[in-house]
């Protein structure tokens, strides 16, 4: 009985540590005073000059689109290529997953300088070619797309190794071409893995600041950098708003699609 | 097959942005302005400003590593105890927080802990002794606590409770104590999860710079700022890329060693 | 003699410079039920996989109906296989797991469903149209997995160890029941299996495989009774198996006692294996038999004793529904009839032997 008492009270603690900035946030959303310091009564007049803050409507379409793109490609990427490191041998295997962890176990700050050098050395050889080429949105978009990538794989792994290989000889049996055994089977079984793989790295994005900060070049701001280069003036409230509408929804999102899981659970545990 | 093709986009992509990139570090790493070889830039980190950086990183990052270890083991093991363990609500948990903005998230603290922030006005009113920790080094442990602590928590509890309950049951059957079968069963068995978790936790606090941007006030300087200041300042790429080799043989060096504890158990994910 | 269904030439199949499979040759005719029969790795799988389409062989060719279909994927023949997992779509519920094949086919959903409806009755599982794979027991998705085999009309069904995962009461039933849906198919089984009293149960022949070889093709009572060698007389039943020599025609020494038997044709003098099986030893009081002995060993198995008696030197298996007494002094005979002479083999890996099945 202590036991539990003290486990409950423990994890109750970490929670709190880990969610109490984001509460801060919220009631900082909710400030009539500009300044973080004071509490200067209730309103909600962050969350109307929210929108008529072009500069930071910008920067959300910006990192949304990031985030989706970024995204996408991971995964159509990923995932074949998880398809295909399976089928070798485990040697070869070995080989492939370590470069596929490069990105993940590798520093942020290392990846974003080595982006860097690649983009601008690329840019000076164009610009030879007569070809105009600086970082920008693409530069981002690369970047981001090569950091999703191991989460992907890493996702989808797992999914393929729990596969029965016979399933898929089972649609070839019955008829099916490789393609059609494909579609029909093989892609259905390690579906959770490719779409947590996407979420994944759909976050992953969303949440960069390092990368982006060394490729974004002069344009192409994303929130993290947005609030990068507001760090000295201060941070504008209107973000705190939209933090939190944006923590909010996903919270909302999340609850929907963890709490649908658990009305099957006898199937999952079958397997 | 055409299994085989379906891996050519992916080795492409990572030919060009994974390899190419980091054999570009080593290049200008290895060279000075007229493009000839040189180890100036790998003994710049001998400098008294720059080793200074480093050895302040390696001290930090080494103690929010443990900090982190210590934290996050018994919280493992509750999760792993407890109901709430099923159903993906710990994973639920520890990433959701990653929704909210990482830089916001941590200036956040500052609010918290500033002197008259948050916590040192309820210390004031319990007549507590206050503290003053922003910007101190002190405040970018934590922030490096706060920011990779679920990096930690997820490997550990994910190889935990993947431990088989009858080997646990075994050990109390042969007469282990509670506090035995931890130390002896659990703890070894965990490992994999351990070792992945400091690696995780170790390599970003070692390389941050905006971690000590936002709580250190921009007086502490790490090596991570050190080197970020090379590049965005625009002093010098080649001594830039040069203190970053020296730094990639602190993440190989850690990679390795968690390499040979992992049987890719130890996974985040 | 029938009709050549299907059938396997000089096949060669090399696993990482491991032969699997030697020169194989094999025939097999329309509508029998015929077992593949071998300790694991004895290549038993890997024919399957040949006629399956699953594998292709780096020697040799596969003759279906007279044309050759080495080379064919397993889409485009005319068999059909149940896994040995199962491997049933955990996506889909069983009508749309057995209406797979039909529907690639491009089968009218009219037809689709009758045949689901037929397939689901020949096995005993009507009803079942909407339950997900995960919520049938072991042995009713056995059952789905042929149901979602046999709808396509395939020529074969290919069975690969398909009852190893149910318990033996089920294992036992699923036989009785796999020979009555052979017979009402009216198709040739091919089956697949390490267990030897599965093989003696269900097939009108059995090919007993080892290291990549045949070691001997018959009905189940011929592979029983005159096991051609060694290693057959051995995975097929328990057996006593002694080194001997044959004297003359019908008489064979053992550890120097002389037998009469019923062999001929080994020569004069030739080391040969004597294979007895432990139920033709009849026991007796000492003297009155061909050799006298003491019980070692005593264990009731239900339909009778299982004991060892030493003798020469030797412990013989011998059952029996009278028991005696560990320390006992005994007496064995054993019927001419029952004594079965092998050549011994020219080496480890058994020569191949090419019969008609």
């Amino acid at each position: 009985m202590i036991k539990k008492w003290f486990g409950r009270t423990y994890l109750f603690l970490i929670v709190l540590f880990l969610y109490a900035p984001i509460v801060t946030l919220m009631v900082l959303s909710f400030n009539n005073s500009r300044t973080s310091v004071k509490w200067g009564g209730f309103s909600l007049k962050w969350y109307q000059q929210l929108f008529d803050n072009s500069t930071i409507l910008s920067a959300l379409g910006n990192t949304l689109l990031l985030a989706v793109l970024s995204a996408a490609i991971a995964t159509l990427l990923g995932t074949s290529a998880a398809i295909a490191i399976h089928h070798m041998k485990k040697r070869e295997q070995n080989i492939c997953m370590s470069i596929v962890n490069i990105p993940m176990l590798n520093a942020e700050i290392v990846t974003g300088i080595a982006f860097m050098l690649l983009f601008i050395t690329a840019g000076d050889l164009l610009s030879v070619a007569g070809i105009h080429f600086e970082m920008g949105f693409g530069t981002v978009l690369i970047g981001h797309i090569t950091f999703n990538l191991p989460y992907v794989v890493l996702s989808v792994m797992p999914k393929l190794k729990q596969l029965n290989t016979s399933m898929y000889e089972a649609a070839l049996d019955l008829g099916a071409g490789e393609r059609q055994a494909f579609f029909r089977i093989v892609l259905p079984d390690i579906m959770p893995g490719v779409l947590s793989g996407f979420l994944l790295s759909f976050t992953m994005s969303l949440d960069d600041f390092v990368i982006t900060h060394f490729v974004k070049g002069l344009g192409a701001d994303t929130l993290s950098t947005l609030i990068y280069s507001e760090l000295r003036k201060g941070i504008k409230p209107e973000m705190y708003a939209l933090s939190t509408i944006m923590f909010l929804a996903v919270f909302i999102i999340l609850l929907f699609v963890n709490l649908k899981p658990r009305e099957l659970p006898s199937a999952e545990k079958k397997r | 097959m055409y299994r085989k093709s379906l891996s050519f986009p992916y080795f492409l992509w990572a030919a060009a942005f994974i390899i190419i990139p980091l054999l570009f570090i080593v290049y200008y790493g290895l060279t000075d302005r007229s493009g000839a070889f040189t180890l100036d830039n790998l003994v710049a980190i001998a400098t008294a400003e720059h080793s200074k950086a480093l050895f302040l990183s390696l001290g930090l990052s080494l103690l929010s590593t443990a900090i982190c270890l210590l934290l996050a083991y018994p919280l493992a093991l509750i999760l792993s105890g407890s109901r709430l363990g099923k159903s993906g609500f710990v994973i639920f948990l520890f990433v959701l927080p990653m929704w909210m903005n990482f830089l916001l998230r941590t200036l956040a603290w500052v609010v918290l802990l500033d002197t008259n922030g948050v916590l040192d006005s309820i210390f004031k009113f319990l007549g507590l002794p206050r503290f003053k920790i922003i910007n101190t080094p002190a405040a970018i442990v934590f922030g490096m606590v706060y920011d990779f602590l679920p990096f930690m928590i997820l490997p550990i509890y994910n190889v935990i409770s993947k431990i088989d309950t009858n080997v646990i049951h075994a050990a109390r059957d042969l007469g282990a104590s509670s506090f035995q079968t931890l130390y002896k069963i659990i703890f070894p068995l965990s490992l994999p999860g351990v070792i992945s978790g400091i690696t995780m936790v170790f390599i970003p606090s070692l390389t941050t710079f905006v971690i000590s941007t936002l709580l250190g006030g921009g007086k502490i300087l790490l090596i991570g700022n050190v080197i970020e200041q090379e590049f965005m300042k625009g002093t010098s790429w080649h001594v830039g890329s040069g203190l970053s080799l020296v730094l990639m043989l602190f993440i190989i060096a850690s990679m390795v060693f968690s390499s040979r504890y992992d049987n890719g158990e130890g996974n985040v994910l | 003699m029938g009709n050549r269904l299907i059938e396997l030439q000089h096949i060669t199949k090399i696993y990482d410079g491991h032969k699997v499979l030697d020169d194989l040759n094999l025939y097999f005719n329309e509508n029998k039920f015929l077992t593949l029969l071998g300790p694991s790795g004895c290549g038993k799988t890997t024919t399957l996989r040949i006629l399956g389409g699953f594998e292709t062989p780096d020697e040799g060719h596969v003759i279906f109906g007279g044309t050759d279909i080495t080379s064919l994927p397993p889409n485009k023949r005319q068999l059909n296989t149940v896994f040995q997992k199962y491997a049933l779509f955990t996506h889909m519920n069983i009508a749309e797991n057995i209406a797979f094949g039909l529907k690639i086919s491009g089968k009218s959903k009219a037809y689709i469903d009758d045949k689901i409806k037929y397939a689901l009755k020949l096995v005993n599982l009507d009803g079942y149209e909407k339950r997900m794979p995960e919520s049938l027991s072991g042995g009713q998705q056995q059952r789905i997995a042929i149901a979602r085999a046999i709808v396509n009309e395939p020529k074969i069904l290919l069975l690969d160890e398909p009852l190893g995962a149910l318990d033996l009461k089920l294992r036992q039933e699923m036989q009785y029941e796999l020979i009555r849906m052979k017979n009402e198919l009216g198709i040739t089984f091919i089956y697949v299996t390490h267990d030897q009293e599965e093989a003696l149960t269900m097939s009108d022949t059995i090919v007993v495989m080892n290291q990549g070889y045949i070691q001997q093709i018959g009905s189940p009572e011929d592979i029983y009774n005159e096991p051609i060698n060694a290693f057959v007389a051995d995975f097929i039943g328990d057996s006593n198996i002694f080194p001997g020599t044959m004297l003359e025609d019908k008489v064979v020494e053992i550890f120097g006692i002389v037998f009469p038997c019923v062999d001929t044709g080994f020569g004069h003098n030739k080391p040969v294996d004597v294979v007895i099986r432990p139920e033709d030893v009849e026991l007796g009081e000492p003297g009155c038999g061909t050799l006298d002995g003491v019980v070692s060993h005593l264990i009731f198995k239900g339909v009778h004793y299982e004991m060892e008696v030493t003798a020469c030197g030797r412990e013989w298996l011998v059952q029996s529904t009278k028991m005696y007494p560990v320390g006992q002094q005994v007496s064995m005979k054993i019927d001419p009839f029952n004594i079965q002479i092998m050549n011994k083999p020219e080496s480890e890996d058994e020569e191949a032997v090419v019969l008609d099945v």
